[in-house]
């Protein structure tokens, strides 16, 4: 069988003031019906160029240079006119932000029959009727009334099972899928990719899954392809890339991703440094400068894709290649990313060994809430309801401990945070910092307690001021504290240097540095004062794989040496498994489980934290295909709204399997947190631990 | 490594940093010595060229508007009864006007005058946007209400009357021209008050002034430090159109009579003379336009350049 898709030595380049980007270089690979071919890379590899260069969706200033054949057929150099018949039709595509990818003014009914009727003839009645069986496939309830809504009606999920109705709507030859999750909720992730493959089965079509994330690489890909600075360097089916990596930087990033299965104290392995800009490469593999292995072989010519000889492994539709000048060192050593990247040291902490309940509680909140008032009219407004973010929580850290908190965006996670930094009295309850109740506090004393907690932000593009050179922007604090400027200057550079920056760096502006070193501009910025509690909200969720390791292990070093406390908010449950020591899940407002790391993840009792966790992607092929997953139906509900008793019920699986007197106890009284274990709360009435790794 | 790393390009060489910073001591650090922010704009400024030139410009202008009248034969408002609208000669080398004054010394005080009230109402007006417009937006509440109330105030009583009245009823001409500037200043602002509102309230929410406040900075200091630079791309084109507003501004009033008084001289007076007999006597009406123009483009000159050293995402970092 001829394959659907075959690409040929593709190139890509744009041109740009500093000279030719070449975005994509030799890029070739055949694909199957049915198949699919993940291609991974970091931000700036090449994978977006390469499908907007299928689609024929490129800038007309881009020079194209190779091959791409749809079933024999020769895209490259078709007018767009002639693109245009393909597009949506034979080659159809799933874009990253389901939001601006729909047009807000149209019905998304409206926007599929015009998808349905542009190719094919169709009357409007049929292409209604289409559409609404669509919608029903990707699961949207009720799609008849559904189909009459606009795309803000719908949320990020909804939107995105649109998209693919839409992308399937002509029943396409092959679906290019560039990211179709990231924007998304681990939970809803995992209702995303399973109406993916439902829509393949269903269309017989090929995919191309766009993607940073392995774990969902593992569990959706057939065949993988990996890029690096617009190469494509490894190349083969998911089981060689897994199990059998050859490249470095494959190895490398399979190991630098924290595991969300396995409990781990040691620092990752680091891929040190960032990708190379595309403009004027030098010679070379372009990986040379941050592999371990490199030496001047590598750096004479850049090595070509090479197939594998592999005695004893059954040969796979994709030939397992690779782009190494190292590989049969590699292969015969059996070189594992233990071998090859350096772990880096941790500092461990002056606490380790002091029991929990030994150390000072540095920071304790006490059935803490905050509620917004839902307003509405313009002349005279009224209050119409209640959003309640955070609904009486109880959480505490100690010293020299992280804590993890996790839950889906509106869930109250950074609304917390904000409570706490705010250091002013809570609505109701009680915020302590260092043993200070907040809101006893007088002005002066609130200033003074900021010295000692201090918050590090998502997004490190937004979290420094650009206009301000990287030794002003971390001697703001101390200047704010009335520090001397011989001692700030001094302080600021001790501070570049512990957070891994080099002195010469003062100068810069932030934009000279990649995201890594922009988190640890903002890192070093918070220590300035030496806090003893840093919150930390999402600090590594904005970063490549590769570059989040080294973030973690920098934090995890400082809380040795500095004996930090961290309250840490992320959504990605793998984060939190390496870096907390205990971790609480909240849901809308609630805390519904808390508890030591391991005991959380490995017997998780809330229906919730089970889901959650079960929704996470393992980057481990056989793993992936024997796990059964529990998937969530529908959306977080509103938070104005939420369910009576346990808020968690209209969603809970655990809530369909029980008898009607128990549903009643579910929707008539809110569980409490009790405990099912040693420093392990949950609440739920029906609890009990299952194990979904 | 090293190979990559005598690149100097920006981002390339700092592929490299984490590693071998750790081995790097503070003393070290302290001896390369840092350059300040201050130096960095400069620097940056001074590789625009066209900026550079600009700055010469006003340079020589301001040079010779402080200099000039005491190398000048004549004076101002000195009255040559001998030679009325003589074209230029030997002794009057711009040649004079209808009553007889040199248009060299005309010209030349005309420019310190415009350059004064040019400068003064569009620094004054910037200022008084700024503190107006952050301070709105930044509080917000009652206090944004109370700025907002004002500038609609400002903006609905007709600024021309007043000042009419207010420059009529004024009776000292020799600083009749402090009044002007002020009252220009007054009734300039309001607009960029309002933009500068709205630009602070997207940028308070930022994360790095929320980042600021949770460090204990006053909230004059976030002003001051973090939103105005922000946004100064914005103030600069801003000022620059204030001077050029602000000297057409003076002109139009003076040529009705309302602005700069006699003896005193602004170059929209000689222009507004001179434009009268532009077609038979152009030496009155030519330089001082030529001049205005020249000054004009300076100043716009100089903002462009101020703007690209003061924005980190422009071009004047230079190569590497």
């Amino acid at each position: 069988m001829s394959p659907i898709l075959s690409v040929k030595d593709l190139h890509v380049t744009f041109p740009s003031e500093a000279g030719p980007v070449q975005a994509v270089r030799g890029l070739s690979f055949n694909l199957d019906r049915g198949e699919t071919m993940a291609l991974v890379g970091e931000s700036g590899s090449g994978k977006s160029v390469t499908s907007l260069a299928i689609m024929g969706l490129h800038p007309d200033t881009a020079r194209i240079e190779g091959s791409v054949q749809l079933d024999g057929e020769e895209l490259l150099g078709k007018t767009d006119d002639q693109m245009s018949k393909i597009r949506g039709k034979r080659i159809s595509m799933v874009f990253q932000d389901p939001l601006s990818a729909l047009t807000p003014v149209y019905t998304i009914g409206d926007q599929i029959v015009e998808a349905l009727v542009i190719h094919q003839s169709m009357s409007k009645p049929e292409a209604w009727d289409r559409a609404i069986e669509l919608l029903n496939l990707v699961g949207i309830p009720d799609p008849a009334t559904r189909a009459k809504a606009f795309p803000f009606e719908f949320s990020g999920g909804m939107r995105q099972r649109v998209m693919i109705a839409m992308a399937i709507a002509n029943q396409p030859d092959i679906i290019i899928a560039d990211e179709p999750t990231t924007a998304l909720d681990v939970t809803i992730q995992a209702q995303v990719l399973e109406v993916l493959k439902k829509a393949q089965a269903e269309t017989g079509a090929a995919m191309i899954l766009i993607t940073h994330d392995l774990g969902v690489v593992a569990g959706n890909g057939d065949k993988v392809t990996v890029m690096y600075a617009g190469r494509p360097v490894e190349q083969g089916s998911v089981d060689d890339i897994f199990y059998r990596p050859r490249m470095p930087y494959t190895i490398g990033l399979l190991g630098t991703v924290p595991r969300l299965d396995h409990s781990s104290d040691e620092a990752l392995p680091v891929l040190e440094g960032t990708p190379p800009s595309v403009v004027n490469l030098p010679p070379g593999c372009p990986f040379a400068p941050r592999c371990p292995l490199a030496d001047e072989a590598c750096l004479e010519a850049e090595p070509s894709l090479e197939l594998l000889d592999e005695p004893g492994v059954e040969p796979a539709a994709l030939p397992h290649r690779a782009a190494c000048v190292k590989v049969d060192q590699i292969e015969k050593n059996h070189w594992t990313h233990r071998d090859i990247f350096p772990a880096g040291v941790i500092q461990a902490s002056q606490y380790a060994d002091i029991p929990r309940e030994d150390r000072q509680q540095v920071l304790e909140l006490h059935q803490v809430r905050k509620y917004f008032p839902l307003m509405k009219g313009a002349i005279y407004r009224r209050q119409t309801g209640t959003i309640k973010a955070v609904d009486d929580i109880d959480l505490d850290v100690r010293r020299g401990e992280t804590v993890g908190l996790v839950g889906e965006s509106g869930s109250g996670k950074s609304t917390t945070l904000l409570e706490i930094l705010e250091l002013a009295k809570p609505q109701s309850g009680t915020i302590s910092v260092l043993g200070q109740d907040t809101s006893a506090l007088s002005r002066h004393e609130r200033r003074d307690l900021r010295q000692h907690i201090q918050v590090v932000f998502q997004d490190p593009m937004a979290a420094v001021d650009p206009r301000l050179p990287v030794f002003d922007i971390i001697a703001e604090p101390l200047e704010a504290f009335g520090w001397n400027k011989p001692d700030i200057e001094k302080r600021v550079f001790e501070l570049l240097d512990l957070v891994g920056l080099e002195p010469s760096h003062a100068d810069r502006y932030p934009q000279h540095f990649s995201g890594g070193q922009r988190q640890r501009i903002g890192i070093a910025r918070a220590l300035a004062l030496s806090p003893e509690i840093l919150i930390l909200d999402e600090p590594v969720s904005a970063l490549d794989v590769s570059i989040q390791a080294g973030v973690i292990n920098l934090l995890a070093d400082l809380q040795g040496k500095l004996g930090l406390s961290y309250l840490f908010v992320a959504h990605d449950l793998a984060v939190i498994r390496h870096v907390a020591d205990r971790v609480a899940v909240m849901y809308l407002g609630d805390i519904v489980e808390i508890g030591q790391v391991d005991q959380v993840y490995d017997a998780p009792t809330h229906p919730y934290t089970q889901a959650l966790i079960s929704a996470i992607p393992i980057p481990d092929p056989h793993v992936e295909r024997s796990r059964q997953r529990i998937v969530l139906e529908g959306d977080l509900p509103s938070p104005a709204n939420p369910p009576s008793g346990c808020k968690f019920r209209s969603r809970c699986p655990k809530f369909a399997t029980l008898d009607s007197v128990s549903q009643t106890k579910c929707a008539e009284q809110a569980p409490v947190l009790t405990s099912c274990g040693t420093d392990h709360l949950m609440a739920c009435h029906f609890g009990e631990a299952v194990s979904v790794l | 490594m090293t190979k990559q790393n005598s690149d100097a390009h920006a981002t390339s060489s700092m592929a490299v940093a984490t590693d071998e910073s750790l081995a790097t001591t503070p003393e070290l650090a302290v001896a390369s010595r840092r350059i300040g922010r201050r130096r960095l704009i400069v620097r940056r400024f001074l590789r625009n060229r066209l900026a550079l030139v600009g700055s010469c410009g006003i340079l020589v202008l301001v040079l010779v508007a402080i200099i000039g009248p005491f190398f000048l034969p004549w004076a101002y408002d000195a009255v040559d009864s001998r030679a009325f609208l003589a074209p230029p000669s030997a002794s009057h080398w711009l040649g004079t006007t209808q009553v007889g004054r040199d248009v060299l010394a005309m010209t030349v005080h005309g420019m310190s005058r415009s350059l004064i009230i040019g400068f003064l109402v569009a620094i004054m007006q910037t200022a008084i946007s700024c503190a107006m417009g952050a301070t709105a937006a930044y509080f917000g509440k009652w206090t944004e209400r109370t700025i907002m109330w004002v500038i609609d105030l400002f903006q609905i009583i007709p600024s021309f009357l007043v000042i009419a009245v207010l420059m009529k009823g004024h009776s000292n001409p020799s600083n009749s021209w402090i009044l002007m500037a002020l009252l220009l200043a007054a009734w300039g602002w309001m607009m960029t008050a309002r933009v500068v509102r709205s630009l602070t309230l997207s940028l308070k929410q930022r994360e790095y002034i929320l980042a600021a406040r949770y460090m204990g900075l006053s909230p004059v200091k976030i002003i001051i430090r973090h939103i105005l630079p922000n946004i100064s791309s914005l103030l600069i084109v801003d000022l620059t159109l204030g001077v050029g507003y602000a000297i057409l501004a003076e002109t139009g009033l003076s040529f009705l009579g309302f602005g700069i008084m006699a003896p005193d001289t602004s170059l929209g007076t000689i222009i507004s003379e001179g434009s009268r007999l532009a077609s038979s006597y152009p030496w009155i009406f030519a330089t001082p336009a030529i001049i205005l123009v020249f000054l004009v483009m300076c100043v716009n000159a100089i903002g462009d350049g101020l703007r690209d050293a003061l924005d980190p995402n422009s071009q004047s970092g230079g190569r590497a």
